[in-house]
């Protein structure tokens, strides 16, 4: 048995640690050395969403539902890996336009209502109130369990007056605490992060105790997981919780809807919003978060179904709460100072949770109920005080202290009943109705002020009908009787079966009725009519966060007319002269202005001095002040489109021009292209020509040596003059048959050659090419055979260029064949749709390097001294044919082991169509 | 002392007609047929003059020029390139490779026997 006294000790203790990370973080972000601008800290902070009522209240649901504890943890883990986009981008929206809570949020996108920034407010409020109250229970009963104030089945037994009530004086620590590292500054976007540092510690210290407490139930009581699940399995009252059939609910509608609020909770409560948004120290940090916090999500549940049915094996059905599991498995075997460390994580769970909601909470109630309030007061606008800082600091704390005497009055009044124990769902079933009004705003225009209205009135009626109501009344505080007949004795008024809507359970269907309301309500009443110039502008703000400052977007939608020494007071009110004095200061130097009185007030000015206050006072509250300094002029829808027109004209101007540099880029790369091509053609031209020259100059210089020679020395013997005159011929042959090719390359590379198709028999040809060029054989005295089948199909093409290419390579052979030693061998043969030829010879064959350039203009094959006459026009002129009529032509030869030549024509097909088809162009 | 002349070209012809010329003009004639050749001649003859085609095979006139002239033992070789590109910047290529003069193909065999008788002239 722990003492109270030693009890209370430890959490004051645990409660001073608190104080000294929340005040060690100050001091260090004081320094400009923060220890919460870290990844690590933000996801760990995050981890404020499991509350002691998921702390004890997950073994107890899962020791009544079995798997039923799960999808308050699915949801939040899926959320998160699903909708980080839409967490950055709420984050972007809140830190370009200072809003520091979801009742800002909203009143900011909605044209900065008031109307609408109170309801949330209420809502908020009205949800987080008893969820508070929660918190400070579980803190008061395991206190009880731990001092022995309990009976036999482990139920803490409440006695005692207020005065004496431990649970009060938590209440007002936790509320000193809250309001010291809370209300510290004014301006709310000056992030908390002595309680974010405090906040990440906790959620530590409550997943190290639930472990603790898993590790000793899971290996301490039993012999590991596989013992109990076995154990748990042979008892079959306990195997029915492994299904979702056998646990009651409402099967996979149930999960998904449970799934579904879980998950629009991780980002709508408060406290979430809070965290994840407000004390977002880097965007980054969401990356990181991504991940580390579904795996404490994963970490913090391992142990939740060994801990259930270890309690439930131990103790028996219907015996003790299981809602006290982790308190009680411990007493129950004599670890008492486990317990004791359980019980501080349970303390965690609930201090983390109440100082986070608190804030954010009283900063709604303070920004979106108070300051409305007021600015209503006549006497507060004429009494000029020019300083309102402690005013507001004030409201904030008395804010923050009434919220938590609202939840302990809560605890004392519901105290055992329904309406405290089931909260935690009904809690996330209020903040769900935030969604459609917050993610409309966000990525929809179309929304206004009168449709979130309407649908966050409805879905919060629909909310209390279906659920707050029914709650109170199974508490006993109302008559029971119209959940049975239903509202007047309208069956059809029944809350939890409305419009006779059964078979769900009660959170499911309330979650279906109250989110259909508001998103009907909500879209209908947008539509109806078109969003107010104000509207339309946040709208713009708000939806296009991401291409702020982007061409085309306008910073501000302001306009009309203010003077710098009325908005610097104005704003000094609220923040205090000398932060006011900083901030305009920076904000000058960052526009190149020596002294914040030579500011203009133009709009950015404007803009940024109502984002100060919005800051402190709330965004609708920023408005009204500041249009009471400045001489505005009202914008309109039109006016505001008009801004947008020019904007996108802006937009689309620039967007026009950068296509037109693009094409212009376009254009010069093509033509530079072309250029190059036009080089390098010029230069081919060039090689060729002075190949040209090189091969006509040739000859040119044996005849007019020759000539000169015979021309001036009469005295040359005869036989000498009949040789240089035989030279004098064969040069001049030369040159004629070099123009003649010449021309005829350049014909056919033109396209200007004269092609006459007929069908022509291959066979035929061949054996006339050889008849043609058997003096040429005989003269060298070579042997020719030929391999030639008994008929081949008819192919067309133009006879007498095929017969070019045969005599070509009939006289090449003839010409590289050893004296007196050739053997030349021509072969026809039919290959599918080609008919081929080979001319193989016994000549000196072709080195490698020169089987490709012998295909090239002036460029002959051979030892030069033996080299025949030739153009290197030849083979060039060859391939061109062939090519034409869709063939191709190679050699394949080994040095020293002769050549073949092949040329192979397709049959009909191709070449003919391709002939015919450029004998019609020509 | 008769002059020796190296006569270097792939041209069956154009060999036969130099040939004809200078031996008429009373040299001493030898003939290669390539690049490879021509420098193996020129250093085993040490001829007086070497009338360089640019265009042949093996090894090109002037790359042959370029070896001869870098040669200090064949500082005496003096080198008369011809050539059929007749363009001006083959003719500056050749006289920058160290060629002592420069004809371009077809030439007038007057001009020839004058620029080597010459070139001869200058030892």
């Amino acid at each position: 048995m722990l003492s109270g006294g030693l009890i209370v000790s430890v959490s004051f203790a645990y409660l001073l640690l608190l104080f000294a990370v929340a005040h060690f973080a100050d001091r260090r972000a004081g320094e400009g050395r923060s220890v919460i601008a870290n990844p690590w800290t933000y996801a760990l902070s995050l981890a404020v969403y499991c509350t002691a009522w998921t702390y004890f209240g997950s073994v107890g649901r899962a020791a009544s539902g079995g798997v039923w504890f799960l999808p308050i943890y699915l949801g939040p883990t899926l959320g998160f890996a699903l909708s980080w986009l839409i967490i950055l981008k709420m984050i972007r929206i809140a830190k370009t336009y200072r809003i520091t809570s979801i009742a800002d949020f909203i009143a900011s996108r909605y044209g900065k209502s008031h109307l609408l920034g109170g309801l949330v407010s209420i809502i908020a409020l009205v949800g987080t109130v008893p969820y508070i109250a929660l918190q400070l229970k579980a803190i008061s009963s395991g206190y009880a369990l731990l001092i022995g104030e309990h009976d036999g089945a482990y139920r803490p037994i409440h006695t005692g007056s207020w005065m004496q009530d431990s649970t009060l004086y938590i209440a007002l620590v936790l509320a000193a605490f809250t309001v010291f590292f809370g209300t510290r500054h004014l301006d709310a976007t000056e992030r908390h992060e002595g309680m974010v540092a405090a906040v990440a510690f906790e959620s530590v210290v409550k997943l190290v105790a639930f472990l603790a407490v898993g590790l000793f139930v899971t290996y301490g009581l039993f012999d590991g997981f596989g013992d109990i699940f076995s154990r748990a399995f042979a008892d079959a009252e306990l195997a029915s919780l492994f299904t979702l059939a056998g646990t009651g609910d409402a099967g996979y509608g149930g999960w998904f809807a449970m799934t579904l609020l879980a998950m629009l909770s991780v980002i709508f409560l408060p406290r979430q919003f809070q965290v994840a948004v407000v004390e977002n120290v880097n965007e980054q940090h969401l990356r990181r978060a991504t991940w580390v916090f579904p795996a404490y999500m994963l970490a913090i549940n391992i142990f939740v179904l060994p801990i259930a049915l270890g309690g439930l094996l131990l103790f028996g059905a219907g015996q003790a709460d299981p809602d006290t599991y982790v308190l009680t498995l411990p007493l129950a075997h004599g670890q008492e100072w486990l317990a004791l460390l359980a019980f501080v994580g349970g303390l965690s769970a609930a201090t983390g949770m109440v100082i986070v909601e608190t804030i954010a909470v009283s900063t709604m109630v303070c920004n979106d109920l108070v300051m409305p309030l007021l600015l209503r007061l006549r006497r507060f606008k004429e009494a000029a005080d020019p300083d309102l800082t402690g005013l507001l600091l004030g409201i904030r704390r008395g804010a923050i202290l009434a919220v938590l005497l609202l939840g302990y009055l809560y605890f004392r009044l519901a105290g055992e009943a329904y309406a405290l124990v089931s909260i935690g769902l009904i809690s996330f079933a209020a903040v769900a109705q935030f969604a459609p009004a917050m993610l409309g705003g966000m990525y929809w225009r179309g929304g206004t002020r009168d449709g979130a209205l309407a649908g966050l009135a409805a879905g919060f009626l629909l909310w209390a009908y279906t659920l707050m109501l029914p709650s109170f009344a199974k508490s006993g505080w109302l008559d029971a009787s119209f959940l049975e007949h239903g509202l007047f004795g309208l069956a059809w008024l029944r809350p939890e079966q409305l419009f006779g809507l059964q078979g769900l359970d009660n959170i499911s269907h309330a979650l279906f009725w109250s989110l259909a309301a508001n998103i009907g309500c909500y879209v209908l009443v947008s539509v109806l009519r078109s969003p107010t110039g104000r509207e339309a502008s946040q709208a713009t703000l708000f939806v296009d966060v991401f291409q702020r400052g982007q061409a085309g977007l306008p910073a501000s939608f302001w306009r009309g007319s203010a003077q710098v020494a009325d908005l610097l007071p104005l704003v000094a009110r609220f923040l205090g002269t000398r932060r006011t004095m900083e901030v305009f200061s920076a904000y000058a130097r960052e526009r190149g202005v020596a002294r914040v009185e030579d500011l203009k007030a133009d709009a950015g000015l404007v803009h940024f001095a109502e984002t100060q206050l919005a800051g402190a006072i709330g965004s609708a509250s920023a408005r009204v002040m500041v249009s009471s300094v400045a001489q505005e002029e009202p914008l309109g829808l039109d006016e505001v489109m008009n801004i947008l027109d020019e904007a996108s004209q802006v937009r689309a101007y620039s967007h026009q021009l950068e296509e037109k540099s693009r094409a212009l880029e376009a254009a010069t790369d093509e033509l530079r292209r072309a250029n190059e091509q036009l080089k390098e053609l010029d230069r081919l031209k060039d090689d060729f020509m002075s190949s040209v020259t090189h091969e006509l100059r040739t000859p040119l210089t044996s005849i007019r040596a020759f000539s000169e020679m015979l021309l001036d020395d009469p005295q040359i013997d005869l036989a000498e003059r009949t040789r240089f005159l035989g030279i004098i011929v064969s040069e001049t042959e030369r040159l004629t048959r070099l123009v003649n090719q010449v021309l005829d390359m350049a014909k056919i590379e033109s396209g200007h050659a004269e092609w006459h198709n007929s069908d022509i028999d291959l066979r035929a040809l061949v054996e006339h090419a050889v008849d043609t060029t058997a003096q040429l054989f005989r003269d060298r005295g070579a042997r020719v055979e030929q391999d030639l089948p008994e008929s081949v199909p008819t192919l067309r093409a133009d006879h007498d260029r095929v017969m070019q290419v045969m005599l070509n390579l009939l006289s090449n052979a003839a010409k590289f064949v050893p004296q007196d030693e050739g053997r030349v061998r021509v072969a026809l043969r039919r290959e599918g749709d080609l008919l081929r030829v080979d001319v193989t010879d016994n000549g000196p064959g072709i080195p490698p390097e020169f089987l490709v350039v012998i295909f090239e203009k002036f460029r002959q094959g051979g030892d030069q001294r033996s080299r025949p006459q030739g153009t290197g026009l030849g083979l060039p002129i060859s391939k061109q044919i062939v090519e034409h009529f869709g063939g191709r032509l190679w050699v394949v030869s080994t040095p020293g082991g002769g050549a073949t030549f092949s040329f192979a024509l397709p049959l009909g097909g191709r070449g003919e169509s391709a002939a015919a088809a450029h004998n019609e162009i020509e | 002392m008769t002059k020796k002349i190296l006569i270097v070209d792939d041209e069956q012809n154009i060999v036969i007609s130099l040939e004809f010329l200078m031996k008429r003009e009373g040299y001493e004639v030898s003939v290669a047929s390539d690049g490879e050749e021509a420098v193996a001649r020129i250093r085993a003859e040490q001829p007086d003059l070497v009338l360089l085609d640019v265009m042949m095979p093996k090894k090109g006139g002037f790359e042959v020029c370029q070896e001869v002239k870098s040669d200090a033992a064949l500082k005496g070789v003096r080198i008369l390139m011809l050539t059929a590109k007749g363009r001006d910047t083959e003719v500056a290529k050749g006289l920058a490779m160290g060629a002592d003069a420069y004809m371009t193909k077809p030439f007038s065999t007057k001009d020839l026997v004058e620029k080597v008788r010459g070139l001869l002239a200058e030892h």
